[in-house]
């Protein structure tokens, strides 16, 4: 049996290594997938530009500039005259928020009245947006706590025996301290999360690919006529992809290391054993796949509508805590979750087996029983 | 070009797609799947973040914090009792993204009229809520410190104080401030994409791999014929799922369409027809299903998905793939969607975008036509 297991994966590798083009393509698109999405998926807010709109001129309001233009979070890109200037930079979207500064700024505060600032904000991108928000107004907190003091400094004043006295008064600050990822970049939280998509992409779509294509030119029937089981078929068939997969796994976490620098604290035991656990389940909805499609163009389709919620759901980009209920008990049957959670864990928190165990058995779990329901099936199809 | 030998491959591929019912039936649950995600399922929006609290101090003082950090929408407190080991625990198992510490000497020291620090713990892995997490504790903690503060001044009778600067934030073009309503016009480019490149990048391949492309080839159709012959029957299918995309989008998960929906349609045709070119072209080209699959993928769905502004802003990349997301045609027709679903603008703004999408669509279809026509020779 072996023998003919070994003779379909000769035949396979081949068949995929003739042609210097299909060579290229099993390490091509893992690293160009990589460095796009390492490099795309960011949602870190740095720079944005923003326009000036400043009635007053005033010192106060020119204070209140260089505290937005000397944080790395804001760059000022346009002077805004007049309100429908300012609506004309946002509806062209070259800057992102508008501030905006009363002509009475400077006077109010003087005279200790309460004086207003405007931050017109592009909600197109609400997550952008409420991160820009967040950081104007804690800008501006910043500047009313000085402020706040010397006004106070004028009013509070003890009556001592002794002449006036400054009193004090509470306050509360906060101190942070991040753990895993104190810069909080989120190519750390990101890259991670690339390898579980590049893995899952790779070996479903050849999988499915390469079976489905015998059935559409015809040379199954030929496979058929020949002594091989089907079940040595199958194992020819996911051997090769099996490895592959393997190959591109070791390729992509070099470039999380070297590339992008991502911290790997975990053990590469870990990671591997995972990854071998999760290519079961890859293999077996690759076959899967195979069973239900005719044609290479059914396969493609197929593999598509079960990695873009497979992807979607695996809190890849998405947290699953901020899905509805339902949809959260939903994730609890998608495999590429657990896979998520081993990879993001081994690298950024340094987890082993002892934390992840629920993970990894559940991994182990839908892996067997994706790979042999699909194998059963794909059994069947053949006979 | 002969009208009657377009309209025979027209009717040749219509057929050919009607008549695999599977992948038409998918064609057209495609857009329904993904917006149904995008829209139901999918937000970027944080709340209920899960918070440890760490109570060295139990005096009424801090209580009234951990009152107000539980009465927030933001926070949900998953345990009142924690210490620090406890908190590492939880965020080594991910079930915590904050904890917040309040040391013994918090109602002391704000009894006594003195300064005191609360410490926040955060799981930075995801780095973006996380971010979003302490800017929501922060602001909760400086304005409880505020409304102490005013307190103490009230009763020493020094009056009221006002803040000094009021930042008022004025929301523009999407007011609720919802995810999803930037995420779904912006999914359009993305559905045009996987049905225009993907599905056609098989067409001619297809053709080649079985041996029809022989017998077309004895027919006296021509390069050109079909070429428009095949883009044409993918063109219908396309605008099929476009119309799916935006009636789902607007009627079920009502996003706001304050622009054109003229001026829409005319830019998907125009995204449509480059697309199309672009998947025949690659088609043409490779040969074999498999690598042209792969291939489109790599180049049209995975750009449309990640470099054209749909999720994940451009102006946050980096610098010189901010510049290599000039030439991906979705970013042109994203900052379109976007533009006329949510600010209502019109083409005096848009026509740059505009623009480029039709050049786009001129080169790419020269370029498919060309190798047609060798190919064919």
């Amino acid at each position: 049996m072996w023998q003919r297991v070994l003779e379909i994966i000769r035949k396979e590798l081949r068949q995929t290594l003739r042609e210097p083009r299909m060579r290229g393509l099993l390490l091509g698109p893992p690293i160009i997938q990589m460095l796009i999405f390492g490099y795309a998926v960011n949602l870190d807010v740095e720079h944005v530009k923003i326009g000036w709109m400043d009635m007053n001129r005033g010192t106060e309001s020119r204070e209140v500039r260089k505290r937005f233009s000397s944080t790395r979070y804001f760059t000022i890109a346009a002077e805004a005259g007049n309100e429908r200037e300012a609506q004309d930079l946002l509806d062209r979207g070259t800057v992102q928020a508008v501030i905006r500064i009363p002509a009475g700024f400077e006077a109010d505060i003087k005279h200790a009245r309460q004086t207003e600032m405007q931050i017109l904000l592009d909600g197109s991108n609400s997550n952008t947006a409420s991160i820009i928000a967040n950081y104007a107004t804690a800008i501006v907190a910043r500047r009313n706590q000085e402020l706040f003091a010397e006004q106070q400094k004028a009013k509070l004043v003890g009556r001592t025996q002794n002449g006036p006295v400054l009193l004090r008064i509470p306050g509360i600050h906060t101190e942070r301290r991040v753990w895993f990822n104190p810069e909080l970049l989120s190519r750390n939280y990101f890259v991670p999360g690339v390898i579980v998509n590049i893995i899952m992409l790779v070996t479903l779509s050849l999988t499915s690919m390469s079976i489905v294509r015998e059935k559409e030119i015809g040379t199954m029937e030929q496979i058929m006529v020949t002594p091989i089981t089907p079940i040595e078929l199958m194992l020819g068939k996911t051997i090769p992809f099996a490895v592959i997969g393997f190959l591109d796994t070791a390729l992509v976490v070099a470039i999380a290391l070297f590339v992008f620098h991502v911290p790997f604290r975990g053990s590469f035991l870990t990671l591997i054993g995972a990854s071998a656990l999760f290519l079961l389940t890859t293999l077996g909805a690759g076959l899967f796949i195979s069973t239900i499609s005719e044609t290479q163009q059914q396969a493609m389709m197929a593999t598509f509508f079960f990695f873009q919620p497979a992807f979607m759901l695996s809190g890849f980009t998405f947290p699953i805590r901020n899905m509805p209920e339902m949809v959260q008990y939903l994730t609890y049957l998608n495999p590429l979750r657990y896979f998520m959670t081993v990879v993001r864990g081994v690298f950024l928190k340094g987890s082993g087996a002892d934390v992840l165990w629920p993970q990894l058995g559940l991994l182990a779990v839908f892996g067997v029983v994706i790979l042999l329901s699909s194998a059963m099936r794909f059994h069947k199809r053949l006979d | 070009m002969k009208w009657r030998r377009f309209y025979a491959i027209f009717r040749k591929e219509g057929l050919h797609i009607t008549r695999d019912w599977r992948s038409l039936w998918m064609a057209l649950a495609m857009p329904l799947l993904l917006l149904l995600l995008f829209g139901y399922a999918l937000t970027l929006d944080v709340d209920q973040i899960p918070t440890v609290v760490y109570d060295q101090d139990q005096t009424p003082q801090s209580r009234e914090l951990i009152a107000r950090l539980s009465g927030s929408r933001y926070f949900q407190i998953v345990e009142r009792r924690g210490d620090y080991a406890g908190i590492i625990r939880r965020f080594d198992r991910s079930t915590a993204l904050l904890g917040v510490v309040i040391p013994s000497e918090f109602g002391r020291n704000l009894a006594a009229n003195e300064d005191v620090a609360v410490q926040l713990l955060l799981d930075g892995s995801d780095s973006n809520t996380a971010s979003i997490a302490a800017g929501y504790a922060e602001a909760l903690i400086m304005a409880y410190s505020a409304e102490l503060r005013q307190e103490q001044m009230m009763r020493r009778g020094a009056g009221k104080l006002k803040q000094p600067i009021d930042p008022r934030v004025r929301v523009l073009y999407n007011n609720e401030m919802k995810s999803r309503n930037f995420i779904i016009p912006g999914l359009i480019a993305v559905i045009l994409m996987i049905i225009a490149s993907m599905l056609t990048s098989l067409t001619v391949a297809r053709e080649w791999e079985n041996g029809t492309m022989e017998q077309l080839l004895s027919t006296p159709v021509r390069p050109t014929e079909l070429l428009m012959g095949k883009l044409c029957a993918y063109f219908v299918l396309g605008m099929t799922d476009m119309a799916i995309a935006l009636v789902v989008g607007v009627g079920v998960f009502g996003v706001p369409l304050r622009g054109s929906p003229l001026l829409l349609i005319g830019a998907s045709a125009l995204f449509l027809f480059g697309a199309l070119c672009w998947g025949i072209f690659l088609s043409t080209v490779m040969r074999s299903q498999e690598l042209a699959y792969q291939i489109s993928l790599l180049s049209s769905f995975l750009p449309a998905f990640l470099l054209s502004g749909f999720i994940f802003a451009i102006e946050n990349m980096p610098l010189v793939i901010q510049q290599v997301t000039r030439i991906v045609p979705a970013r042109y027709f994203v900052s379109i969607l976007q533009g006329i679903f949510m600010k209502g603008v019109g083409f005096t703004v848009l026509w740059t975008n505009f623009l480029f999408l039709f050049i786009y669509a001129a080169l790419i279809f020269t370029l498919a036509n060309r190798k047609m026509r060798q190919k064919m020779a």
